[in-house]
């Protein structure tokens, strides 16, 4: 058994995956297995040959056929499940205390490319340097997490006698978020401008507005609430946690953009389950990786088992022009090119009324087309033709 | 059949208007008189019913082509409207055009400059695949911001569209009404080359057609009036508004021609605009449908196409055939996957069309000779002329018979052998339609085997399935290729089987397989006559005093040669350490070139849905035949061994001994200790909430975790008690039916009830019934149920136990309608994609979308449970196991 590989079937094994490589004959993923599972093989050179031959040959014969209905079994293989999902919307992704949806609305979610995700959420990875350290974790937390001077202050009030705004804050929670009064007041100063004066004084805050009518005080007053003090925003909540030896950042709401930027934070290794976000900040194949992953896993979380191909295609489907296009009539079967499978989706009679205005050409080479005039569909066995003469057929024969 | 070698084909369709000059050209009356039928119930000339516009009363012939009912496909008349009309459809685009043109000169309200620009970028477009509607889009807003016409400088006002139909001009006085007449004159000048610009094209449609000047009248065969039993007609609903139409029409025009004054002939106007607007779409919002005399909403022409119900879905895309059947199933143990029993009553009624040749002349002429009372006979025959004998009334067939010779069609009896398409609804994923072999059986019901249970998700309850004849060559052998259950039973959505041995089959299987169970040849013989096997036995595991063979060595005889694999069964205790082939539970699975050496054969080894198991090895190794033998003759010995041995479950089964029972009280009073410590430590103030909870929610968690571990341990405690003996836990084990769970809730505790996962806490004011005091967070109160199926229910546990199982009935009902809706959705969407000769996926009009199907090119059903290639196999199918250890 430990008689060593010779140097001649070594040079061999690189020539052969060299070739293969080269000729294409193998997904780079099956090369890449082959060569680590043979590599530590005491094998012949005819043996090696003779598993790559069949490796070829079984590949080659798992390949899909010509005229297969490829999305159509796609559609099936992700709705068929569906029907097996449960509906709860929330679920406590390994973090307690976040709620992330799941389940069908979350596969409906994703296949529908909203804007504005039910639960959106972000995992934050730190830098090496400070990942292994729960207190340096924090700090990166806190400067995460949203603060609004509402969340700090304990009172927020209009002090009518000097004509201002009285912003109390909370000792206690300034501490806990780790805050200073100056920086609070820098905040609410930048964000009024030049619309009043700032005064800090010991752990209270007065603003004197420029114009002192009622009015203005109470909308300033509004506004003065709802200022950021510290974090990005929309950022509500973020938990730490501990994976393997890093502490991980998870949080409620997402903000991608921003995210990347905060110091300690390893941009490498953001992730948001907002798709749009990830198609305005990385651009559109980020995107579709990301619509891949999104939709793996609530499957998988659900225990539903789905060939990734499938959900390949859905996302290739949906990104190919460069844009999220949505799964349904503001999307890919509202552009359709045929007018009457456009029709027979949704909202039927503007479609007929705009193929009549502008003198449209339906070219019949869709399914739902071929289906209402009763033709052969363009899949499968239908994709193809194939006449045959019987008269030549018979004449050959003599 | 292939008729003729040429097939004419459509190769696409253009949507367009009819120009008034079209309408009057195909229009074969006009139509004046608002009336139907007269007393004699004779249809009035130039009436809505007139002669000329087809028949719908049988017996009669059709005043314009001649020809009867069924024949005549109806001709269109028209109404000369006495005032032009808006259509609502096209009232948005009227109003759009309207702003970018002048209203003076009526060109475009574009520069020369820009006007080229445009044009070029027309051309521009379609050249790099672009479409131009949004150019259009672009035309439209910017001719609509401009103050003055660039061509004749005249000052241009703002429009308003008010829905449905009015279109004013705001002006600096007021705002002015454009009635139609002023509307359509201002279309009526515009260039071709602008319409164009605004996205009309003028040789389909010039925009002035969208302002009726004549109305087409659709043929009575569109809209045939019923009569009821009681003799009185029942009009079409477009009947009816058209009726509205030309009444109203007669009178405006009456009014013109008298002089009357403007305001009469305004409101009259209206009202035939209101007319005109709900005959074409009874829904457009801003004006009250029209209704019928009972109340209900007219449905009238976009009422017809749109919607579920419409002529789209429900006609257009969806088509009704003949040759099916359909009836309730039940299960034959005995059926192999491929078959489906055909009740004979059934198989009498739908028939084969095959053709006389001079080989099958003798069977034919039988064929016929039986006629359709007998089963396997024929019902029609039909000559070479084309005329079509029925068998039924034909006095003596033998005459019949005789006069047949090759060339003829016999429509014969569905028969043992044929191959049919057997589906059940929800047609969810391909697996639901499948092509069967007949087997023409006695009774009423569709038999079936219950390995094909999984992929049409059916049982017998009543279920109801369908059967469709494929009548071509062509149909029947794509079925037999493509279709036939052996060929379905590695699914696409995982690549693993989707069709396998289910309940008894596993729990049979199990007893069969287990290191215990020795049979003597006598048995052995019995079992392997029911499974047809043909073949030498093995030597007996054990030869003296009696011979005796091990389960294994019978469940071996049916695994094909060759195959290797190892794997854990469904028993597998999930030990820290797997001692592999010495595991005292024989959960580890070897098989060895067709030889079962450890382990027991359950769920994991030959399940339904299970992939990478020993049938999954078994079809991927040695194709779909061999697995369809194999499960069929592996299900009817287990089937046969199970009746024999005798397999129930009873009360017996989950009653607990006085001693078990008293240990799951003890854990359960425990429990329920602790919950109200932890209420009172909540309710002194004393609790630590969880980060990022309220003080409540921590409380709620802590409690149902109490819960649920006591839940836990009583069903451990049952466990213990119950053994491996028995029927319950042996089905659990294997995977057979049911859970450790179901069984703990029926020997033990049934555990809390949810309501969207919390515990039941809405009802009454402060708690959940009347028989808690308000404010009671106890683990009864809120619907902790402490007995256990078999003991029974008190009525307070019955109520929680059904407001938790109404909560699953309303998921499931709600989940097929949001599941249904998004399946449709990616259909739509989807459906047009497929592989073409190059490996590309591609859409219907040609875009590329991958360049390789899933990257990889390998087709899911094809690939071993995901992977395209499982090297493992290759490399040991070359060196053999030895090897590679």
């Amino acid at each position: 058994m430990s008689k060593r590989k010779t140097s001649a079937v070594e040079s061999h094994m690189e020539k052969r995956f060299e070739q293969i490589r080269e000729e294409k004959r193998l997904p780079p993923k099956v090369i890449d297995e082959l060569e680590e599972k043979l590599g530590h093989l005491d094998i012949t050179k005819k043996e090696f040959d003779d598993i790559c031959d069949n490796v070829i040959n079984s590949y080659e014969q798992s390949i899909v056929e010509p005229g297969e209905a490829v999305g159509t079994v796609a559609a099936q293989s992700i709705g068929e499940p569906g029907t097996q999902m449960t509906l709860r919307t929330f679920h406590y992704a390994g973090v307690a205390e976040l709620s992330v949806t799941q389940g069908l609305p979350r596969l409906i979610e994703i296949v529908d490319a909203r804007r504005n995700p039910s639960t959106p959420t972000m995992t934050i990875h730190l830098e090496p340097e400070y990942a292994g350290d729960r207190n340096e974790a924090r700090r990166i937390a806190r400067n995460i997490e949203m603060v609004l001077v509402e969340s700090v202050a304990s009172n927020v009030s209009i002090d009518l006698l000097r004509s201002a705004i009285q912003v109390r804050l909370d000792p206690e929670l300034m501490e806990d978020k780790d805050l200073e009064v100056e920086a609070v007041a820098k905040a609410i100063e930048d964000k009024i401008k030049k619309k009043g004066e700032v005064e800090e004084g010991d752990n209270v805050i007065f603003v004197y507005p420029t114009n002192d009518t009622l009015a203005e005080l109470q909308r300033l007053s509004e506004k003065i609430r709802e200022v950021r003090v510290k974090g990005i925003s929309d950022i509500g909540h973020v938990v730490i946690r501990k994976e393997g030896d890093e502490y991980v950042l998870y949080t409620e709401g997402s903000n991608l953009e921003d995210a990347l930027e905060v110091d300690g934070v390893d941009p490498h290794r953001v992730y948001t389950n907002n798709l749009r976000e990830i198609y305005h900040v990385l651009g559109i194949e980020a995107t579709r990786n990301s619509i891949i992953e999104e939709a793996m896993s609530v499957l998988n979380e659900q225990g539903m088992d789905v060939d990734i191909r499938h959900i390949i295609l859905v996302a290739d489907m949906m990104t190919v022009d460069g844009t999220i296009r949505q799964i349904g009539r503001h999307g890919i079967s509202g552009s359709k090119n045929s007018t009457l499978a456009r029709a027979s989706f949704e909202v039927t009679i503007n479609h007929l009324l705009g193929a009549g205005i502008s003198g449209a050409r339906d070219p019949l080479k869709g399914i739902t087309e071929n289906v209402i005039l009763g033709q052969l569909i363009p899949l499968g066995t239908g994709a193809i033709d194939l006449l045959m003469s019987p008269s030549q057929f018979s004449r050959s024969k003599k | 059949m292939l008729s003729g070698i040429t097939t004419k084909k459509i190769d696409s369709i253009e949507f367009g208007l009819l120009s008034p000059e079209d309408i009057r050209k195909m229009s074969v009356a006009q139509i004046v008189v608002a009336d139907t039928y007269d007393e004699d119930g004779y249809p009035i000339e130039s009436g809505i019913m007139d002669q000329r516009l087809g028949v719908i009363d049988p017996g009669q012939r059709c005043r314009t082509c001649g020809n009867r009912v069924g024949n005549c496909p109806g001709h269109f008349g028209h109404i000369e409207l006495a005032r032009p009309i808006m259509h609502a459809g096209y009232a948005k685009v009227i109003h759009k055009v309207l702003r970018a043109i002048c209203r003076e000169c009526n060109r475009i309200l574009l520069t020369d400059e820009e006007i080229d620009y445009y044009n070029r970028l027309f051309k521009r477009y379609p050249e790099i695949g672009q479409k131009t509607a949004a150019l259009s889009k672009e035309i439209l807003k910017r001719g609509a911001k401009a103050k003055s016409c660039p061509h004749c400088g005249a000052e241009q006002l703002k429009l308003k569209l008010e829905k449905p139909t009015s279109i004013y001009e705001v002006g600096e006085v007021g705002s002015v009404r454009l009635t139609p007449i002023d509307i359509r004159a201002q279309l009526e000048n515009v260039w071709d080359e602008d319409y164009a610009l605004l996205g009309i094209n003028a040789q389909a449609a010039r925009l002035e057609w969208a302002i009726f000047t004549v109305l087409p009248v659709p043929p009575v065969t569109v809209r045939p009036s019923i009569t009821l039993e009681s003799g009185v007609r029942s009009e079409d609903d477009l009947s009816h508004k058209l009726i509205d139409i030309i009444r109203i029409n007669q009178r405006l025009r009456e009014n013109l021609d008298a002089g009357a004054p403007s305001l009469i002939v305004e409101d009259l106007w209206e009202l035939l605009q209101y007319h005109c607007t709900t005959y074409l779409d009874n829904g457009v919002s801003g004006i009250p449908p029209a209704r019928h005399r009972s109340g209900r909403a007219l449905r009238t022409l976009a009422q017809r196409l749109k919607g579920k119900e419409g002529r789209f879905r429900s006609n257009l895309s969806g088509k009704r055939v003949d040759f099916s059947a359909r009836t309730v199933i039940s299960p034959d143990p005995n059926l192999s996957m491929n078959e489906v029993g055909v009740p004979e009553q059934i198989a009498k009624i739908l028939t084969i069309p095959e053709r006389v040749t001079e080989w099958n002349l003798e069977e034919m002429k039988e064929l016929v000779l039986r006629g359709p009372e007998v089963h396997p006979g024929s019902n029609y025959l039909i000559r070479l002329d084309g005329r079509r004998v029925d068998l039924r009334f034909v006095k003596d067939r033998s005459i019949i018979a005789d006069t047949i010779e090759p060339g003829f069609l016999v429509e014969r009896h569905l028969s043992t052998g044929d191959i049919v398409l057997f589906n059940r609804q929800p047609s969810l994923h391909r697996m639901s339609i499948m092509a069967h072999e007949v087997r023409v059986m006695p009774y009423r019901t569709f038999r079936l085997c219950l390995y094909v249970c999984p992929p049409y998700n059916a049982d017998f309850d009543g279920d109801e399935m369908n059967l469709h004849v494929p009548q071509s060559e062509e149909a029947r052998a794509e079925a037999r290729v493509l279709m036939r259950v052996q060929e379905q039973i590695l699914s696409p959505r995982y690549g693993g089987p989707i069709i396998g041995a289910l309940q008894d089959y596993i729990s049979a299987a199990f007893l069969l397989t287990r290191k215990s169970s020795m049979y003597t040849l006598n048995q052995v013989n019995q079992l392997m006559a029911t499974a047809d096997y043909e073949g030498t036995l093995p030597e007996p595991a054990i030869k003296s005093p009696v011979q005796l063979w091990t389960g294994k060595q019978i469940f071996s005889m049916f695994i094909p040669e060759g195959i290797n694999i190892s794997l854990k069964a469904n028993i597998c205790r999930k030990c820290t350490q797997c001692k592999k082939e010495d595991c005292e539970f024989d959960a580890y699975v070897v098989v060895r070139n067709g030889e079962l050496i450890f382990g027991v054969v359950d769920e994991k080894a030959f399940g339904a849905g299970e992939p990478d198991s020993l049938f999954h090895r078994i079809i991927k190794e040695r194709g779909s035949t061999t697995a369809r033998v194999f499960m069929d003759s592996v299900g009817r010995l287990l089937v046969r061994l199970i009746t024999d041995r005798g397999f129930s479950m009873g009360l017996n089964d989950v009653t607990l001994p006085r001693e078990a029972s008293q240990r799951i009280r003890v854990i359960l009073e425990e429990a329920d200790k602790k919950v109200n410590q932890l209420i009172e430590t909540y309710q002194r103030g004393e609790l630590d909430a969880n980060p990022g909870q309220t003080l409540l929610e921590t409380l709620e968690q802590r409690i149902m975790a109490t819960l649920a571990e006591a839940r836990d341990s009583a069903g451990e405690v049952a466990g213990e008690h119950l053994g491996l003996e028995n029927s319950a836990v042996i089905m659990a084990q294997t995977g057979a039916r049911g859970s450790r769970l179901n069984l703990s809730q029926m020997a033990a505790v049934v555990g809390q009830q949810a309501v969207r996962g919390e515990r039941i806490s809405r009802g009454y004011v402060g708690r959940t019934l009347p028989h808690f005091e308000q404010g009671d967070l106890g683990a009864r109160a809120r619907g902790f149920v402490t007995s256990s199926y078999k003991s029974g229910l008190d009525p307070i546990e019955y109520w929680f136990h059904a407001a938790g199982g109404r909560e699953g009935l309303v998921d499931t009902a709600v989940r097929t309608s949001t599941s249904g809706y998004m399946q449709r959705r990616l259909m739509t969407a989807l459906q047009d994609l497929k592989v073409e000769g190059d490996g590309t996926v591609r859409t219907a009009p040609g875009r590329i979308v991958q360049f390789k199907f899933g990257d990889d090119g390998v087709d899911p059903s094809k690939s071993d449970h995901g992977r395209s290639v499982n090297i493992d196999i290759a490399i040991e199918k070359v060196l053999g196991k030895g090897r590679l250890e």
